[in-house]
C-alpha cells in the first residue's frame, strides 16, 4: 500500500532503481524487450517472448537475461521488434525462428546479429541502435512517455518512469493553481478540436455541483488513427494519472474511460492498471493521505463512430443511442447524468502528468506560437515507414513524410497527405513545407484532427477517396438531424455516379452547394465537417473529377467502370496463368504469336471482365496493365 | 415468439445482475450478452427489460443503433476485414471481395453452415500492418487476396469441414 507521499517517494525510488538497472545493465543481466502493441502481437510477438524464455532456460542462460513485453515501439511496418539493453540493439522483423540465433550470437556470444538490423533505405547501411534510425531522430516523446520502455502490465515499471509524480505535485498545489499551470502550458485538446484543456477545466471548476465527472474519450474512430490505442496499450497509468489530475483540478471524484470495443488489448491493460493502482492505494479514498478521493470506471463503445463526439459519448455511457445533444448547455455545465463533466481525449490526458512533473514552461518550450507541445501521428498509407510518431508541433509535412516516413515506396510519386480522417482534408506537394499545427492546417484547408495521416501516391484516385470517406460518414451518420442524414446520402450518390462514369459537370456545382448546406446546418461536428474531404479534393484535384466526368477516365485506374485490364501481346508468352485464375472465364487465347515466343498470346474480353485484378497479380511477365 | 431456453434465461438474468450496482448499465449488459450469447433477439430484450425496468422500445433502439449488437446469430468465426483508410488505400476492398466471392456471402451475412460471418470493419487501428483482417479477434497482418482461400481452408480443416 502506498498511503502517503513518503511511501510513494520510497516506492518510486526503488522502482526507478530497478528499471535503471535493467536498462543500464548494472544488475549484470541483459534485458530483452519485445513490442506488445496490436501490430506486433498480430505478428506473434507474444509467442516470440515465450520462445525466448524457453531457449534461455534450455541453454542455462535464464539468469543472464530477463525478457519483457513492452508497449508500442511505433515503427509498426518493421515489427515485431526485439530490443536488447544495455547495448540498445534493435532487431526488426523478428520471427520465432530467429530467437535461437539471437540468444546464441548476442546474449551468449556478445555479438550483433547483423541480418536482423534495420537497413537505412537511402544509405543501405545497417543501423543497430534505435536512436540512430531516421524514423526516430526527429521524434520527441511526451504523450508516449514510457511507451516501448515499460511493461504496461506492471505498475512498478510505470512508477519507475515517474508515474504519479505529476499527481503528487498537483496535490501540493491548490486546484486553481493546477488549472493555471495547464492553461499556461498551452495544452489544447488532442482529439481534433484543439480547445484549450485548462479553459475547459476552468468552466467545470466554476460550476457548483455535488458531483462532477471526468470522462476520457478513447473512442478513437477516425479510420487510419491509432494514437490513443497505442498510448493506452503502452502506458495506461499515464492516462489514469492525467484523469486524476483533471479530477483534482475541477473537483471530480469519478472518472469514466470510454474506449472502443475494437481495442481489446488496450481495454485489458487499462483494466489491469486500474486494479493495480487501486490495490496500491493510488485510486480510491484519501489518496496519498491528502484527502483526495478518486475512482475510475471503464465503459466500452459498441461500434458507433459518432460516439467520439462528446455529447453522443455521454449519451452512450448513459445507456442510450449515441446521438449528440444540442449545445449549449455544454458538458462542462451539464454533462454526464446532468452533472458538470469534462471530456478529454486520451492523448490530452497523457500530456497532463508531464506538464505537472516538468512544469508548464518546459512543455510550452516545444511547439509553435499557438500550438504547444508535441502531437502523435499515425502515419500510414503509401509511405515506407508506417507507424506511430510523436513530433513537436511545427514539424513540417515534408519532415513527417520524407525524413521520418522515409518517403513513398516503389519509386512512386507523392500525391497527397490526408489528415483529420473523414473530417479532414488532403494537402498536396506545394504544401509540404507547411508546419503542422492546429491553426495552420485549418488555414490551408485541411485539419490536424486527432492524428491520422494517410499518404497517397499516384495510384490513388482522389474521387474514389472522397467517395470512401462519404460512404463512411453516410454509414455512421446517426440520423438525428436532416442535413447530415440526407445530405451525406445525396453527396454519396453524386460521387458514386461520377466514379461510375455517369456524372455531369452540373454534379460538381451540386456537390459544392450540398457541402455548404450540410456544413452550416448539421447539429454536430460529424455532419459539419463531413464534406471536408469533398471540398478539399475539389479544390486540389478538380482535374481528376473532370477526367471522370468529361473524358470518362480514371487517371489512377482505380474506378472499375472507367478502367480496363489489357494484355500486351508482345510481352505475353502465352503461359495461360491469367486464364486459369480468371473467375469470369473471360481470357482466351488469340492466334497471334509474338516474335521469340512459342505460344500464342492471351486476350481479355472486356465485356465479360469483372475487373478483379486476378490476372494481373498472377502474371509473372508483367504483360498485363491497367488503362 | 420463440421462448428462451431455461439456461439462456438464467444466463441473461445473471448478466443483468452483474451490473445492478452500476448507473445506467444497459450498454454493458448488451455488450456482455452479445459476447456471451452471440446475439440479442427480441425475446432476450424482453427479459432484459423485465430485469432492468427499461422499456423494450428503448432497448431495441439501442441494440439497432450500435453495429456491434446483432439481432441475428453470427457465425462461429467472424471475419472482419478492415476497410479503414490505411487498409483501403492498400487494397482492402479486393481482400473483402475475395472473401465474399469464396464464401458466397455479402459483408454482414453468415454462411449457411453457420461457420463464417463476413464483416466490413471500420479502422481497427492496425494501420501499420495494412490490409488487416481480424478473425474472431485475432489480427492477420498484410493480407493479400491470394491468401484468402488459404485462410478459409485452414479454418475449415480445423473444423473438419474441408471442402
Amino acid at each position: 500500500m502506498i498511503g502517503t507521499i513518503d511511501q510513494l517517494n520510497e516506492k518510486t525510488a526503488a522502482c526507478t532503481k530497478c528499471l535503471d538497472e535493467k536498462i543500464t545493465g548494472s544488475d549484470g543481466k541483459r534485458h530483452i524487450v519485445l513490442c506488445g502493441g496490436t501490430g506486433c502481437l498480430s505478428s506473434h510477438s507474444d509467442k516470440i517472448k515465450e520462445k525466448f524464455d524457453e531457449v534461455l532456460a534450455a541453454k542455462g542462460l535464464a539468469d543472464k537475461a530477463t525478457v519483457n513485453i513492452v508497449g508500442c515501439f511505433g515503427f509498426c511496418s518493421q515489427g515485431p521488434f526485439v530490443k536488447i539493453y544495455p547495448e540498445d540493439t534493435l532487431y526488426r522483423l523478428v520471427k520465432i525462428e530467429d530467437v535461437e540465433e539471437i540468444v546464441d550470437v548476442d546474449i551468449a556470444g556478445g555479438q550483433v546479429v547483423e541480418r536482423l538490423l534495420y537497413v537505412d533505405p537511402a544509405t543501405k547501411e545497417k543501423v543497430s541502435k534505435q536512436d540512430e534510425i531516421n524514423f526516430y531522430k526527429k521524434q520527441r516523446r511526451i504523450a508516449l512517455h514510457g511507451c516501448g520502455v515499460i511493461n504496461p502490465e506492471d505498475i512498478n515499471e510505470a512508477l519507475g518512469m515517474g508515474a504519479f509524480e505529476g499527481l503528487k505535485k498537483a496535490l501540493s498545489m491548490t486546484r486553481q493553481e493546477v488549472i493555471d499551470e495547464v492553461m499556461k502550458s498551452g495544452l489544447r485538446g488532442r482529439g481534433g478540436g484543439g480547445f484549450p484543456a485548462g479553459r475547459k477545466w476552468q468552466f467545470a471548476y466554476n460550476v457548483k455541483a455535488d458531483q462532477k465527472y471526468v470522462v476520457c474519450n478513447g473512442d478513437e474512430g477516425d479510420p487510419g488513427a491509432f494514437m490513443d490505442r497505442s498510448i493506452l496499450e503502452g502506458n495506461p497509468l499515464a492516462v489514469i494519472e492525467g484523469m486524476m489530475i483533471a479530477g483534482y483540478a475541477f473537483g471530480a471524484s469519478e472518472g469514466y474511460f470510454y474506449v472502443r470495443a475494437e481495442y481489446p488489448i488496450a481495454v485489458k491493460r487499462l483494466r489491469l492498471a486500474i486494479s493495480q493502482a487501486r490495490e496500491a492505494g493510488l485510486l480510491g479514498e484519501n489518496i496519498l493521505g491528502t484527502g483526495f478521493n478518486f475512482n475510475c470506471h471503464i465503459r466500452l463503445g459498441a461500434g458507433a463512430f459518432v460516439c467520439g463526439e462528446e455529447t453522443a459519448l455521454l449519451n452512450s455511457i448513459e445507456g442510450k443511442r449515441g446521438m449528440p445533444r444540442p449545445r449549449p448547455p455544454f458538458p462542462a455545465v451539464k454533462g454526464l447524468w446532468g452533472k458538470p463533466t469534462c471530456v478529454n481525449n486520451v492523448e490530452t490526458l497523457a500530456c497532463v502528468p508531464y506538464i505537472l512533473r516538468n512544469g508548464a514552461d518546459e512543455f510550452a518550450s516545444v511547439g509553435t506560437e499557438r500550438s504547444k507541445g508535441t502531437k502523435v501521428f499515425a502515419l500510414g498509407g503509401k509511405v515506407n515507414n508506417v507507424g506511430l510518431v510523436e513530433v513537436p508541433m511545427g514539424t513540417t509535412l515534408r519532415e513527417l513524410i520524407y525524413d521520418i516516413g522515409g518517403g513513398i515506396p516503389n519509386g512512386k510519386k507523392f500525391k497527397a497527405i490526408q489528415t483529420g480522417g473523414p473530417s479532414g482534408g488532403c494537402l498536396t506537394e506545394e504544401y509540404l513545407d507547411e508546419p503542422i499545427d492546429f491553426d495552420n492546417l485549418v488555414a490551408k484547408g485541411s485539419m490536424m484532427g486527432s492524428g491520422g495521416a494517410i499518404v497517397m501516391d499516384e495510384d490513388n484516385c482522389m474521387v474514389d477517396v472522397a467517395k470512401f470517406y462519404m460512404e463512411f460518414i453516410c454509414d455512421e451518420s446517426c440520423g438525428k438531424c436532416t442535413p447530415c442524414r440526407i445530405g451525406t446520402k445525396r453527396m454519396l450518390e453524386i460521387l458514386t455516379r461520377i466514379t461510375e462514369g455517369k456524372g455531369t459537370m452540373k454534379d460538381l456545382d451540386e456537390l459544392e452547394e450540398l457541402s455548404q448546406t450540410v456544413k452550416n446546418n448539421s447539429l454536430c461536428a460529424l455532419g459539419q465537417t463531413s464534406a471536408n474531404p469533398i471540398t478539399s479534393t475539389l479544390t486540389h484535384f478538380r482535374d481528376e473529377y473532370i477526367a471522370h466526368i468529361v473524358d470518362k477516365k480514371c487517371p489512377a485506374h482505380v474506378c472499375k467502370n472507367l478502367m480496363q485490364y489489357v494484355i500486351d501481346p508482345d510481352k505475353c508468352i502465352g503461359c495461360g496463368m491469367c486464364a486459369k485464375n480468371c473467375p469470369a472465364s473471360c481470357i482466351t487465347r488469340t492466334d497471334y504469336i509474338a516474335p521469340k515466343h512459342k505460344l500464342a498470346s492471351m486476350a481479355i474480353d472486356a465485356s465479360k471482365c469483372v475487373k478483379c485484378g486476378s490476372c494481373m497479380s498472377s502474371c509473372k511477365f508483367k504483360a498485363i496493365s491497367k488503362v | 415468439m420463440a421462448k428462451l431456453s431455461e439456461n439462456a434465461a438464467k444466463m441473461i438474468a445473471e448478466i443483468c445482475d452483474r451490473y445492478k450496482d452500476e448507473k445506467t448499465p444497459l450498454m454493458m449488459i448488451l455488450s456482455d450478452i452479445q459476447n456471451e450469447y452471440g446475439y440479442i433477439p427480441l425475446e432476450v430484450q424482453e427479459l432484459v427489460s423485465a430485469k432492468t425496468g427499461i422499456s423494450v422500445a428503448e432497448i431495441y433502439g439501442v441494440v439497432t443503433f450500435y453495429s456491434f449488437f446483432s439481432l441475428e446469430p453470427k457465425g462461429k468465426y467472424i471475419i472482419g476485414c478492415c476497410l479503414g483508410t490505411a487498409c483501403y488505400v492498400k487494397g482492402a476492398q479486393q481482400v473483402i471481395d475475395k472473401f465474399s466471392e469464396i464464401l458466397k456471402i455479402k459483408p454482414g451475412q453468415t454462411t449457411e453452415d453457420g461457420l463464417f460471418t463476413l464483416d466490413a470493419l471500420r479502422c481497427i487501428g492496425a494501420c501499420g500492418i495494412a490490409p488487416a483482417v481480424s478473425i474472431s479477434g485475432q489480427v492477420h497482418p498484410k493480407v493479400s487476396p491470394d491468401q484468402v482461400a488459404g485462410i478459409i481452408e485452414e479454418i475449415r480443416q480445423k473444423e473438419g469441414m474441408s471442402a
